[in-house]
């Protein structure tokens, strides 16, 4: 089962302040242990959202409104995609995590090919998985 | 709220403590055999940590560190054990005075610790999966101690019994001791024997759940995941070994493809006529970076590289007649240089056949008639057939079908061949 690990924006974040040395070490160290424990897929950390757009559909017009947004609770942070044997495995992975201060953390289970069942046409998932897979290396 | 802190509301504890136990266990194993030299005794000592947290835990609720208190819980019953014995050996005392010491001492810094844990972990990958066992023991031994799995679901993987399954522990624990296994990593010449070692159980847990040897069901989709967790381990812990990366690479790529090997009755589907749009995108990337990282090394491919490499021809094709078969057979030519084997041969085979025409490929295929070791393989029949098909002559093929179908090992594989000999 995969799973994605929401972690939601706080004020620091959102000002774009670094984590401090000793916070970035326990992160680092954190990702090691996921890694070396073979659950993490793949792992990234979002800029404030002041370096942000948002995009907004109504009808055939389309508005684009820069950051920063305003609800700070509400938006992201960074986000983890972990493959576990269980939902109480991610549970237990991610209170090992290296927050403190109020932090919420989300964990929602990824949604596999299969699970749209027949909503998708073969074509339609052939291009979505192709595009996804080439996107991925060409990111790297 | 929840009945017990750390949990959400009617969480079942037994549940938690599974997670917990799965996550633990090879770390706590890792680091009670590096403090007593002994892999089984480290095991008991973990699953003794296990049990009492089982009776605790409920109660208590899961402590905040799961993972220092069972670290702490196996400690004192590894003092206590040894405390009761009459004699001890002198090794013995200098642990049992270690474990006092370890006791008194507070938890170690996580950050610290965390190289510590990897080097513990991987000494504990090539105790496991060391040659003087034998293949069976070392996967059931790795899935025990670093996958977490229980004797049980062990057993339910390999369809074998949890009493067998408890016994080729037990036994294996004793060999290791018997033969005064070294709990480190190798070094020099002896690291990339061992390593093929390591690789092979990996791989062989892999094949296992990918293409059932035995039974009725085709795949066994969750022992392919722990087979690709330990693999990502395995690259995590040793990520300048090319072929640590191109395991990784080899399972994700052909893991990518299991929703599509078995068809909606439950049958097997050959790789050419897989609806392609059910190979899985994010597997397949992952292993296409995972084989980039291995050639990156700029070592060269080795056995597991170049399979990953022939798969990934195949994860780059959009359609099966877009397959770069040309490549595909130069990849088996340099396969067959690496590790020769006749299975090689055979699939290099049916590589030419596509590449190069039926003809091409049949006459491949009668050089290997005379192999002793394909006698009674199922595939080298149907790979002729296969070819006799393409040329047309179908009286041919189909009792090449019927004789690999009386070969095949797996009901619905043997399905499959017995149509194609129907016609």
């Amino acid at each position: 089962m995969r799973f994605m690990i929401l972690v939601k924006a706080n004020a620091d974040s959102e000002a774009g302040v670094m984590p401090s040395r000793d916070a970035l070490d326990r992160m680092t160290a954190y990702n090691q242990e996921l890694m070396e424990a073979g659950v993490l897929l793949a792992g990234e950390g979002l800029h404030p959202s002041s370096k942000g757009v948002r995009v907004r559909f109504s009808g055939d017009t389309r508005t684009v409104t820069d950051g920063p947004f305003a609800e700070t609770k509400e938006l992201l942070a960074g986000f983890w995609i972990l493959q576990t044997r269980s939902l109480d495995e991610a549970i237990e992975w991610v209170k090992r995590a290296p927050f403190d201060g109020g932090a919420e953390i989300e964990i929602r289970r990824v949604f596999e090919a299969e699970d749209f069942g027949d909503e998708l046409s073969p074509e339609t998932r052939a291009a979505e998985e192709r595009m996804r897979a080439e996107l991925e290396e060409r990111a790297r | 709220m929840s009945a017990w802190p750390g949990g959400a509301a009617g969480r079942d504890a037994r549940r938690a403590i599974d997670a917990v136990w799965r996550i633990e266990s090879p770390r706590l194993i890792a680091g009670l055999a590096r403090m007593t030299r002994d892999v089984g005794l480290a095991e008991d000592l973990a699953q003794d940590a296990l049990v009492a947290a089982l009776e605790r835990w409920p109660e208590s609720g899961v402590p905040d560190n799961p993972g220092a208190w069972l670290m702490a819980t196996a400690w004192r019953r590894a003092i206590d054990q040894f405390r009761r014995r009459a004699t001890l050996r002198r090794h013995e005392r200098a642990l049992l005075r270690e474990l006092e010491d370890r006791q008194e001492a507070s938890a170690p810094d996580p950050v610290a610790a965390a190289d510590d844990i990897g080097d513990d972990l991987l000494r504990l990958v090539f105790t496991a999966c060391h040659p003087v066992l034998a293949p069976e023991a070392r996967v059931a031994l790795t899935l025990r101690m670093l996958g977490g799995l229980t004797t049980a679901e062990i057993a339910r993987a390999f369809l074998a019994t949890e009493a067998t399954v408890a016994q080729r522990i037990v036994r294996a624990k004793r060999t290791l001791a018997a033969a005064a296994v070294p709990f480190e990593v190798p070094t020099g010449p002896e690291l990339s024997e061992r390593l093929a070692s390591v690789l092979e159980v990996i791989y062989l847990m892999f094949n296992e759940g990918y293409a059932a040897t035995a039974g009725e069901d085709w795949t066994r989709p969750e022992l392919c995941e722990d087979a690709m967790r330990l693999g990502r381990v395995l690259a995590a812990l040793a990520p300048h070994e090319p072929e640590a990366h191109g395991l990784a690479a080899l399972m994700e790529l052909q893991a990518s493809r299991l929703r599509a090997r078995v068809g909606p009755g439950g049958e097997a589907v050959p790789l050419l006529d897989q609806d392609r749009s059910r190979w899985d995108g994010f597997l397949m990337a992952r292993g296409l970076a995972a084989l980039r990282r291995a050639e990156g090394l700029g070592r060269g491919l080795g056995p597991y590289g170049l399979q990953a490499a022939i798969a990934a021809c195949h994860a780059r094709a959009r359609r099966p007649e877009d397959t770069d078969w040309a490549g595909i057979t130069a990849l088996y030519d340099a396969l067959a240089q690496v590790s020769p084997s006749p299975v090689i041969a055979l699939n290099r085979a049916v590589a030419v056949t596509m590449a190069f025409g039926p003809q091409a490929g049949l006459e491949a295929l009668d050089a290997l008639a005379r192999e002793p070791a394909l006698r009674g393989y199922h595939l080298l029949p149907a790979a002729r057939g296969d070819a006799l098909a393409r040329l047309g002559r179908a009286a041919e093929a189909r009792a090449e079908f019927a004789r690999a179908a009386d070969m095949a090992r797996n009901a619905r594989e043997r399905d499959v061949l017995r149509a194609r000999a129907a016609g």
